[in-house]
């Protein structure tokens, strides 16, 4: 079942307002994504390694998280080094190995992960709820907040159909193999998915038609930033700030 | 009376009549059980006076007042809870405040009044704490009591519980049923099960061929009800 493990922690970041957080991974995100320059790209990942320490998240399961992202960019450093035309530092056999090449990916590399480490020390640390709150209060469409919402709540119960479908096959003797019968099971399987969550979706609406739903929904959650929220918003954009510094001016 | 049905008739597409010519009312106060076979009709019934289906022809009154369009309906939903057989299809915020401050902010109070309902509706039904849970990880009894909350906090006039027993443990149902025997309003409840409906109802209707029957008070009913059910089902199998 997913879990929103990281959420529950009571660090310095826990605390800080959701709407701050979401526009300070935003701006952070982009600053790094469009620098090239090594030494701004390290000092966005000194900057998301501080956000991460404060943050105070199992260092394990961080690990793992990262290392799951790290696997798609290992595969930019078996092809691009190889295809990427430019002066030659390294023959592996019939491959050469380019400088620039290189430098991609160690770009890539760099970029990569500290906006994942920012993400994951700004983001994964709020609850999907005060997320969706924070959406709405800095202007994101009504309706596509309420459909992250509703994906957030209603994907379990999916989860749980699908879990309750399979085991209904495993107990008759299903097992997947290649054979026209097994996709004509697994595209029973979808489409009753789908016919399920139709169903549940006019149900849902049904019930909240009985508590007086009239098409306009109503925020409970109520901000207040504090002098710790200011704080934290200045330092993310000093740091963003340096990293244009380094990234446009040159030394 | 809350509920005055008459003559009402229902039939899905080329079917045949699920209501017929259907008479039932509730008075303020009172407190009644509905049993039926699957497909008799139960639920579609309650869908009906919600004004989630429409009847091909037949009256309702809810509050001595005839309902007769979707406007009327919206009123309907205001004076009568609807409890849903599946707690899951009910909570559909992310957190159980939020779902139950869901139906006070419809009603137009401001965050603020929402709010205390909703915490003083979980406390009265000693949900206290639960404010800030995930509703998707709450236990089944734990569910059916916060949807209960979801409904209760409208004050309603009366309530209209669709198998509120489906699939909960024996400990789950006393603790519905001593609810619902505290509760100053009356309701339907519409289930399976005729221990329940006498631990939590005084008068026990059933529902056979479309139609609403008196079967006596509870107590009566259940001594005989076993034998009678059985015979039944003999009769269709």
């Amino acid at each position: 079942m997913v879990q929103e493990s990281f959420a529950l922690g009571n660090s310095l970041v826990h605390r800080l307002d959701p709407r701050f957080k979401i526009v300070m991974a935003t701006l952070y995100a982009f600053a790094v994504a469009l620098s090239n320059r090594f030494p701004a790209l390290f000092l966005g990942l000194a900057f998301s390694f501080v956000l991460m320490g404060i943050s105070r998240l199992p260092l394990w399961e961080v690990v793992k998280r990262v290392a799951l992202v790290n696997g798609f960019v290992l595969f930019f450093w078996f092809v691009i080094p190889f295809t990427y035309p430019g002066e030659a530092v390294l023959s592996l056999g019939p491959l050469t190995a380019t400088r620039d090449g290189v430098l991609i990916c160690a770009r890539i590399t760099l970029k990569s992960n500290a906006i994942l480490l920012a993400f994951i020390a700004l983001i994964a640390t709020s609850s999907v709820a005060s997320l969706g709150a924070a959406l709405g209060n800095l202007g994101v469409p009504e309706k596509m907040v309420h459909l992250l919402l509703l994906n957030y709540r209603y994907i379990f119960v999916m989860e749980e159909e699908y879990h309750r479908l399979v085991r209904s096959l495993t107990v008759r003797g299903f097992q997947p193999s290649t054979r026209v019968h097994t996709y004509k099971t697994f595209a029973y399987l979808v489409g009753m998915l789908f016919v399920r969550a139709s169903e549940r979706a006019e149900r849902v609406y049904m019930a909240m038609l009985c508590r007086g739903f009239c098409g306009k929904f109503h925020s409970l959650h109520e901000f207040d930033r504090s002098r710790g929220d200011l704080f934290w918003l200045c330092c993310t954009m000093t740091i963003i700030a340096g990293i244009l510094i380094l990234e446009w001016v040159p030394f | 009376m809350i509920i005055e049905l008459d003559n009402l008739c229902f039939s899905y597409e080329s079917g045949k009549p699920i209501l017929n010519d259907l008479k039932f009312s509730l008075p303020k106060g009172e407190k009644l059980g509905l049993i039926g076979y699957n497909g008799s009709g139960k639920t579609t019934l309650l869908h009906i006076i919600m004004g989630l289906l429409t009847p091909s022809s037949g009256s309702i009154r809810v509050l001595g007042k005839p309902i007769l369009g979707k406007k009327d309906f919206v009123g309907v939903r205001r004076t009568i809870g609807f409890l849903f057989q599946n707690a899951d299809d009910q909570l559909f915020s992310p957190t159980v405040l939020e779902d139950v401050a869901f139906g006070p902010l419809n009603l137009g109070k401001s965050p603020k009044e929402a709010r205390a309902m909703a915490l003083e509706t979980l406390e009265m039904l000693n949900l206290g704490g639960f404010e800030n849970r995930v509703t998707h990880r709450l236990s089944g009894g734990e569910k059916k009591l916060v949807s209960l909350a979801t409904v209760l906090v409208m004050e309603p006039k009366a309530l209209l519980l669709d198998e509120p027993t489906t699939g909960l443990d024996e400990d789950a149902r006393g603790t519905i049923a001593s609810l619902l025997n505290g509760l100053s309003i009356g309701y339907v409840i519409v289930s399976h099960e005729y221990d329940f409906l006498a631990a939590t109802t005084g008068k026990i209707y059933s529902m056979n061929e479309g139609q609403i029957h008196y079967n006596g008070g509870a107590d009566a009913l259940h001594g005989h009800s076993h034998k009678h059910l059985l015979k039944k089902h003999l009769h269709r199998f």
